[in-house]
């Protein structure tokens, strides 16, 4: 009885939505029409995304985006996690700082960069040009909007990855690094041998995680670059969106929808699937454990 | 490890510290600097570091709520004031509305055991899988077409409330476990319904659950864009809504657009300052527990 709101809410406006995308990916459809008077296409929308070269180009745009800004908020993040793990005075006051990009709105995140970047009034390039350097088109030129993203994105999540290795970091067994002190293990050693060994669980959760919203990332690129200039910034997001609303082709965007939703589906099985054999592990290993005693 | 070492070898980790600090923030500081500025102030090239703060740009975003009328505003723009209520309304309630069902559902799933625990980390797996982007196409059509909701306020807060259950339910889920349940027999024996044992000894022991719960559900709804530009007509706006809008126009007004920026960060900053340690935990959980 406690349960039929949520169960009625979720079904309504979740399931029933995600079973409409997947019936309406084989239509051809338009926003001024009702989904009745769309014309059933079958396999149509699908097979034209194959041969479009955008849908592939935002693709790749995507995997690239994703690939990179996890690989360096992850360098990042932990190693600056393995630095600043030791008794500091004001760690709160930094972790506290440190949520902020987190929590305020991505399109506020957007803003804030587009003004940074701005070729007149930003200021990036008018510390350069008072320096007596050229500007640098930040946003104009496609690789350089491409690392312009790519450096927002890494300002605005690296905390996240931060936090949560420091977390994994302190609550490691200090039994195992005094252990490895005294049999002489340098800091590189006990870094490389115990301490990353140790957090890979958390680890690897972490990088699933961030590489699944890695994937969603949409508002703050499109008011950066609205995925300009050409497509060097389009993720796959942004093109579902735009080819709702700007191409008013909601069939093709509901296929899209589908593809990037297998792809996500994909990484959360394989998410889910290892914190079970993490779990399946750990209770072998308690059970071994309580044989021994 | 060296954090027995004392004090003395940790003073060289401040400047670290403290470049970070200067990192996160700065963008942030820079925002708010520039909201205060004269606009004259902000384009020309000459401008010093040094200014007098003024609160124009916020009386132009917000003159249609100010109780008298800032002279150097020619035209009043009703939208962000507009848009700004609309944001509360929509945050507040669709929080609210996320929490007393999430509650339920996370208590009745506890102790009348209908899934296992398992059940409910997949599906708040899922759901934090689902883009927004892909929840654009389908809930714009039904909305639209068959529960004609569209364009209404009530229509984002349905979908917030949705989007933000399962993740609710589960956070309060890993709380409700630990309450003990002799407490709960206890109360039962000294005859008190089941709806007063959850209200009266359920709720106030996972206050620090719900605090998580309310600081992100609340956030997601306010800062959402995607599903409420879709969603929304001219009168049903939210502020972000606003903000992309406003950028689309030619000449951009950046002290106006910064203030209406800053505005919409304020709330989550706020949060953030006073309860960073609720939103580490939640945030943690979700990795950590998987």
């Amino acid at each position: 009885m406690f349960l039929a709101p949520a169960a009625a809410i979720l079904a309504i406006a979740l399931l029933y939505p995600i079973g409409y995308m997947i019936y309406a990916s084989f239509l051809d459809w338009n926003p001024s029409q009702r989904i009745g008077e769309a014309d059933w296409v079958g396999m149509r929308n699908y097979l034209k995304l194959l041969n479009d070269a955008a849908f592939w180009e935002s693709t790749w745009v995507t995997v690239r985006f994703a690939s990179i800004v996890v690989t360096l908020e992850m360098i990042f993040g932990v190693g600056l996690a393995m630095i600043l793990d030791r008794n500091l005075r004001g760690m709160s006051i930094l972790r506290t700082i440190f949520i902020l990009p987190m929590m305020i709105a991505p399109i506020v995140v957007g803003l804030m960069w587009r003004y940074m970047y701005h070729p007149q009034v930003g200021i990036f390039n008018r510390t350069l040009k008072s320096l007596g350097f050229d500007t640098i088109p930040f946003l104009s030129e496609s690789n350089w909007a491409f690392a312009s993203v790519i450096i927002a994105d890494i300002w605005q999540w690296t905390p996240f990855i931060f936090i949560l290795s420091l977390a994994a970091l302190q609550s490691l067994p200090q039994s195992a690094i005094e252990a490895s002190r005294i049999d002489g293990a340098s800091g590189w050693q006990q870094v490389l041998y115990i301490k990353l060994p140790l957090m890979l669980p958390v680890l690897i959760v972490t990088v699933l995680l961030r590489l699944i919203d890695a994937f969603k990332v949409l508002e703050v690129i499109l008011v950066m670059t609205n995925g300009g200039p050409g497509l060097s910034t389009e993720v796959l997001a942004l093109r579902i969106s735009r080819t709702a609303s700007e191409f008013r082709e909601l069939g093709e965007a509901a296929a899209m929808s589908n593809a990037l939703l297998f792809l996500l589906m994909l990484l959360t099985v394989i998410m889910f699937g290892y914190t079970k054999l993490q779990e399946k592990r750990a209770a072998k290993l308690r059970q071994a454990a309580q044989e021994e005693i | 490890m060296q954090n027995r070492d004392g004090n003395k070898a940790n003073i060289a980790f401040y400047p670290l510290m403290i470049m970070l600090v200067v990192m996160s923030a700065g963008p942030i500081v820079l925002m708010l600097m520039t909201s205060l500025r004269p606009n004259v102030d902000i384009t020309s090239p000459t401008a010093s570091f040094f200014f007098m703060p003024t609160l124009r740009n916020y009386e132009t975003t917000l003159c249609d709520l100010l109780w008298y009328k800032p002279e150097h505003v020619g035209y009043c723009n009703p939208m962000f004031g507009r848009a700004l209520i609309n944001s509360l309304i929509v945050a507040i309630s669709s929080t609210f509305l996320t929490l007393v069902i999430g509650c339920m559902a996370a208590y009745s799933l506890v102790r009348f055991r209908f899934f296992g625990r398992d059940v409910v980390s997949l599906t708040t797996l899922m759901m934090r899988m689902v883009p927004p982007a892909v929840l654009l196409v389908p809930v714009f059509g039904i909305w639209t077409f068959q529960f004609g909701i569209s364009g209404t306020v009530g229509g984002i807060i349905l979908i917030y409330t949705a989007m933000n259950l399962p993740f609710v339910i589960w956070i309060l889920q890993s709380f409700i476990v630990q309450v003990p349940i002799q407490l709960e027999e206890a109360a039962r024996m000294d005859g008190a319904g089941p709806f007063r044992v959850f209200f009266l000894v359920v709720l106030p022991l996972i206050k620090p659950g719900l605090a998580a719960a309310a600081i992100f559900t609340f956030r997601i709804a306010w800062n959402e864009f995607l599903l409420a530009n879709a969603l929304s007509d001219r009168n049903s706006r939210t502020v972000p809504v606003t903000i992309v809008n406003s950028l689309s126009d030619l000449g951009i007004d950046w002290g106006v657009l910064m203030a209406t920026g800053m505005l919409l960060a304020i709330p989550p900053i706020l949060f953030t300052f006073f309860a960073a340690r609720q939103i580490i935990t939640g945030m943690t959980a979700g990795a950590v527990k998987g």
